[in-house]
């Protein structure tokens, strides 16, 4: 696939475009037909009571999962039935609500191996020399989340907390276009919060991200436009301030005591 | 596979030692037991030399690519003994052997690297028919792909000359070399595995080994960060293929001939015993392995016939033994070890701290 064969519309699409997505798990419609788009630079949260959807939505971008129907667009180009590895190439990347990372390898090589993915030579049979650019740039990501003391430590001894700080460092390897954080605050402590919005606000304004995050405080301040779940639809988008000071939406989640 | 976690030091700490370093690094039992590599020929008699240590180096290799696949990518394939049996067969093939009317008579520096290469392409494709499967499944399609093999070899005349196979292949002559002499052939294994082990280290710390570590612990994650996880595991076997490949080359030169039996499913099951007995967490494991398998082969008809056995049970000892290592050990005969140096240093650790001596400290 020639990178120059993107189509030339990419500059004014949308950098995520999904068109009557759903998804079913058996008889279970988790995201029952979704449209949505986002463009590109856009940072949105995903709010929705457990089980709304919104991880499904996430796996279903990504391609985790494929969708049981509809078209989902990266940057102007049908992804639909790519597999995940070739939307990470063309710069998506996400975390996991349930950190996914190399429990057996250090922090170091677990950061190389997301610098190295998104690269070229995946297949080196070559060690990194000692100058080699992607040990610097994997160095970089650690010390961006905190992780500098901690680098070579195997990522199965971490703290919990630290385990989270990792996986954000995994999704901002190589030249992300946009990413997708799940529930990244999740477990953290005030500090590494406040770290966390730190991170998020002082991303390249062209990168993009949706979040999902139950803590209000977290996600409607790093976010423009909000995009409410629940039970696999969409049913109200606007922008921070609309959604918080809406009563159906204060009825249905910010007031109804969710777990 | 959780069990057989295959650690290797940071890619950071594998970019920052150079060559003096790593040889730095090695224990004292890695220079006696080089050393005392090196002197064999000095000390062994030449039928220790090649019948016991020579071949357990060359089935070690064979196994030592099964490492690679098991130990760093959690691929338990049952083909690399037809791998190498594949290569032993083109040497045959292409090169000399008393069955005139087949072998093509190709000299050697022509008959070894195209024998090593077709023979990998072998393995790249058994690995490409295998790979989507997982666990008991890639046992079962790979020892498929070896049973057909077998067949395949027993059955044809004009190329595998069936049942007979190819006799009197010989190593060849260079440099001013008879590489068949004893004390030749035995270098020649030797430095052969060396350059494999070597090989298996170095690139399990390259960002080649290191993500298939990680397609072995988090496949999922692998492709969320751009790694296609079915390429990499088939570029894997392309890799321990050619392991296996040249261990089939010496394989056949040390028989001096091959049939079907050389890849008959007892020896490609051998493969797996060897790699599992040995320990599957580090690529030293195979070759342990491999020399136990050997030495057990070779004297355990005496040792069944001295305390009043029928000495053909041979297989039944080698059973057993493979039966009480698995048990006692997920992690085979390096496992053992490596508790018993734990056990040792504890022990050690302990008695300094009572007596408040010196060194005492964690
Ligand atoms: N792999 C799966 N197999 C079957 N059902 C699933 C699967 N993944 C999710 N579901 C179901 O789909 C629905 C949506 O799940 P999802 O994880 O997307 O919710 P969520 O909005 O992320 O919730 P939470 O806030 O708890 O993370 C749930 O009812 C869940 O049980
Ligand atoms: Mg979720």
């Amino acid at each position: 696939m020639s990178r120059g064969a993107r189509p030339a519309s990419a500059g004014s699409a949308n950098a995520l475009e999904l068109r009557g997505v759903s998804r079913l798990f058996g008889a279970l419609a988790a995201l029952s037909d979704i449209t949505l788009s986002v463009q590109p630079g856009e940072r949105r949260a995903v709010l929705g009571s457990n089980g709304a959807g919104k991880t499904t939505l996430f796996n279903c971008i990504t391609g985790d999962f494929a969708p049981s129907s509809g078209i989902i667009r990266f940057f102007g180009e049908d992804v639909t039935a790519f597999p995940p590895y070739e939307r990470i190439r063309r710069g998506l990347r996400r975390t996991y609500q349930i950190s996914s990372l190399f429990a057996g390898l250090p922090v170091l090589d677990n950061v190389y191996l997301a610098c190295r993915g998104v690269s070229r030579n995946r297949y080196s049979l070559l060690r990194p020399r000692r100058d080699d650019a992607l040990v610097h740039a994997a160095e970089g990501l650690i010390d961006a989340v905190h992780l500098t003391a901690v680098k070579d430590q195997l990522v199965g001894e971490l703290a919990y907390g630290q385990q989270r700080q990792l996986e954000i460092a995994l999704a901002l390897s190589g030249a992300p276009r946009f990413i997708l954080f799940d529930e990244p605050a999740a477990g953290l402590s005030p500090t590494e919060r406040r770290d966390l919005v730190h991170i998020l606000t002082g991303l390249p304004a062209h990168i993009g991200y949706i979040i999902i995050e139950h803590d209000m405080d977290v996600a409607l301040r790093v976010v423009e436009s909000v995009t409410m779940m629940h039970n696999g639809r969409i049913f109200k988008e606007g922008r921070p301030d609309e959604i918080e000071a809406d009563p159906e939406v204060q009825d249905l989640y910010l007031g109804g005591g969710h777990g | 596979m959780a069990t057989l976690e295959t650690r290797s030091p940071s890619i950071d700490a594998g970019a920052r030692i150079g060559l003096r370093e790593a040889i730095a690094r090695q224990g004292t039992a890695f220079w006696i037991v080089a050393a005392l590599l090196l002197v064999m020929p000095l000390i062994a008699t030449p039928f220790w030399l090649v019948q016991i240590i020579a071949y357990a180096i060359i089935l070690g290799m064979i196994a030592l690519s099964l490492m690679f696949l098991a130990g760093y990518g959690g691929i338990v394939s049952l083909v690399q003994m037809t791998v190498a049996a594949f290569a032993g067969y083109l040497v045959a093939i292409l090169g000399d052997s008393a069955i005139t009317q087949i072998s093509l008579k190709w000299p050697w520096w022509a008959t070894v690297p195209v024998a090593v290469v077709l023979a990998s392409l072998f393995g790249v494709l058994s690995g490409a028919l295998s790979v989507r499967t997982e666990g008991i499944y890639t046992i079962m399609i790979t020892l498929a792909i070896a049973s057909a093999f077998y067949y395949l070899s027993l059955q044809n005349y004009t190329i595998f000359n069936g049942f007979s196979g190819f006799n009197g292949i010989l190593p060849p002559v260079f440099l001013g070399v008879d590489w068949g002499g004893d004390v030749a052939f035995y270098y020649l294994t030797l430095g052969s595995a060396a350059l494999a082990y070597a090989a298996v280290i170095y690139v399990s710390r390259a960002p080649f080994g290191l993500a298939l570590q990680g397609t072995r612990d988090n496949p999922r994650r692998m492709a969320a960060l751009g790694f296609n996880v079915t390429a990499h595991r088939i570029a894997a076997y392309g890799f321990a293929a050619v392991i296996a490949a040249f261990a089939g080359v010496l394989l056949v030169w040390y028989q001096r001939q091959i049939s079907p039996g050389t890849a008959g499913v007892g020896p490609v099951v051998d493969i797996l015993i060897i790699a599992v007995v040995g320990g599957l967490s580090r690529p030293i494991g195979p070759f342990i392995g491999a020399l136990v398998y050997v030495l057990l082969r070779t004297f355990s008809l005496d040792l069944l016939e001295l305390v009043g056995l029928d000495g053909k049970r041979f297989q039944l000892l080698i059973g057993l033994g493979f039966l009480v290592i698995v048990l006692v050990s997920p992690d085979g005969l390096i496992g053992i070890a490596e508790r018993v140096k734990g056990r040792y240093r504890r022990g050690r650790e302990a008695r300094t701290a009572e007596m408040g001596g010196p060194g005492g400290q964690p």
